[in-house]
């Protein structure tokens, strides 16, 4: 079978461009939840009930609702193989929940994956807009536009004192979760991450791991988001997060300076070792690859690895996932087969920076 | 960051509670927060936001709703009672706000610090809550100049309060 547009390139064509901050700010992400009047949401829909509504949203994607936006492909999850719902999830533009637990669930998809709609997961319409680099503004503006379009064509659950009613009180109001994934190697080293994270989750914002909730720092990857979506408006919480992201960004800058500055060596050391293991290992763990990335990426951003492109740690995290790697060898494999295929895949990638340039 | 608690793995879920003004922090590593079963109610797979957040609704304030023991509080749209509302952390419907509206304005309080929506409002649907809202004044301001006996400028405001309605009736 012919491999879906998705399941060919492990990051997704909007990430190929850097943007502001993006040597620390890897995305920023903006998501609306909103549900239709008059059905029940999804938890306790029935199968007709949840089909009505996949049909409403995707039909209005049909009708031509979005064209104005973008191109967009309509997956109906259960057409879905579950290999490839694992690859959509480990690319970020499905969640586990719509993934393993939705019914009639859909994603639509714009094909430079930058916008990705989820249909009956928590709620009926989780509208996600991805950028790279900090653009958290503009991540809202377009997913505010979709959420109009949206409007155009279904009634909303809209109170006018509760705002958009969402299946989980945590998200009622606007809606909105807004997040910032960072990269954040010197704060970790030099330990400030720290006293960073209590100071950030103090301010009612919540750090997170890639994966999401519970997950750890994976890389040393970062996910800030806001907590609250009731009782401030849309542009409040946007600038709360982005005003607390600037100071993370300006202590990560100030970090990086210091170690090149007092420990220059050392810095080099462990970068161009990670650098030298992910170039020769025959056997490594997630963990270990994802560490090493980190690495690798802190020493291409303070340039002391030239030639190798900064977006080599993304791809490489998602394209050494279980899911990724099976579909890419074509085989199952147990957790150690597994790490000798990334190691391999890891080594091959960077062949093309050492010999001959990217 | 360590765990708090074994010190051994890292800290991956990072939270601050406040009961009553008071406030605590936690930073756990997932097999210490699941261990810790009075503190955050741990699932299947894994705890969330949602078990998290059960652990809040399940906080009743002193001194409210005893002696309502006999009528379970339900949602009469889809049939979720407040208890299994308690228990999931997940409304069944969107009329369960309007059911339970009677407790959520504690429970919004404690996740949001806030009870009412000050965001955005939908185009469409936006456009009818203000003209209602514009002819519920002009029917507060018929009834002033009536009883003033301010007969012609009464009609002029009750022609406006029909053509509202005529354009709301259209949609």
């Amino acid at each position: 079978m012919e491999k879906r547009r998705f399941a060919r390139e492990a990051i997704s064509e909007w990430m190929r461009h850097g943007g502001p901050d993006s040597d620390i700010v890897i995305s920023s992400r903006v998501r609306l939840a909103r549900n239709l009047s008059g059905h029940p949401f999804p938890m306790l829909a029935t199968n007709h009930q949840a089909r009505e509504v996949m049909e409403k949203l995707t039909g209005a994607v049909r009708a031509g609702k979005l064209d104005e936006i973008g191109k967009f492909d309509i997956f109906v999850l259960d057409d879905l193989t579950e290999l490839e719902k694992q690859v959509l999830v480990e690319k970020h533009l499905i969640s586990p929940a719509l993934a393993n637990e939705s019914r009639c669930g859909a994603l639509i998809l714009d094909r430079t994956e930058s916008v990705s709609i989820m249909v009956n997961e928590e709620d009926h319409l989780r509208i996600q807009c991805l950028y790279p680099g900090f653009q958290v503004k503009e991540a809202w503006t377009k997913a505010s536009r979709i959420d109009d379009k949206f409007e155009e064509a279904v009634d909303y659950a809209f109170d006018e004192t509760r705002g958009y009613l969402t299946s989980c009180p945590t998200n009622v109001g606007t809606g909105i979760r807004a997040s910032v994934m960072m990269h954040l190697p010197a704060l970790v080293i030099t330990q400030q991450i720290n006293r960073i994270i209590p100071a950030v989750t103090q301010v009612g914002l919540v750090v997170r791991g890639i994966y999401g909730e519970g997950s750890e720092a994976l890389g040393n990857l970062f996910q800030v988001s806001n907590q609250i979506t009731l009782g401030q408006s849309e542009e409040e919480i946007l600038d709360h997060l982005h005003n607390v992201a600037r100071q993370m960004i300006e202590h990560e800058k100030a970090a990086r300076r210091r170690l090149l500055a007092e420990s220059r060596l050392r810095i080099q050391d462990r970068v161009c070792r990670s650098y030298g293991i992910l170039c020769h290992a025959a056997v490594i763990d997630s963990k270990e690859a994802a560490q090493r990335l980190s690495d690798v990426r802190l020493g291409i951003d303070l340039g002391l690895i030239p030639d190798v492109p900064p977006a080599v740690m993304n791809e490489l995290l998602v394209k050494t996932q279980p899911a990724f790697l099976q579909q890419t060898f074509n085989e199952t494999m147990t957790p150690e087969q597994r790490d000798v295929r990334r190691a391999e895949m890891i080594r091959e990638h960077f062949r093309k920076f050492r010999y001959g340039g990217a | 960051m360590l765990c708090q608690d074994c010190g051994k793995r890292p800290a991956t879920l990072h939270f601050t509670k406040i009961v009553n003004g008071e406030k605590s922090e936690f930073h756990f590593c997932e097999a210490c927060a699941r261990e810790r079963g009075e503190l955050i109610p741990g699932t299947a797979n894994g705890f969330s936001i949602h078990s998290l957040l059960s652990g809040l609704l399940d906080f009743d304030p002193p001194g409210g709703g005893a002696g309502h023991v006999s009528h379970p509080l339900r949602c009469e749209s889809c049939g979720l009672t407040y208890s299994q509302f308690s228990k999931v952390g997940r409304f069944g419907c969107s009329d369960c706000y309007r059911y339970f509206s009677g407790k959520l304005d504690g429970l919004l309080k404690r996740v949001h610090g806030n009870t009412v929506h000050v965001g955005k409002v939908p185009q469409r649907a936006g456009r009818m809550i203000r003209s209602r809202r514009e002819i519920d004044r002009l029917k507060r301001e018929l009834q002033e100049r009536i009883a003033r006996e301010d007969f012609e400028s009464a009609a002029r405001i009750r022609d406006r309060i029909r053509e509202l309605e005529r354009r709301l009736a259209e949609g």
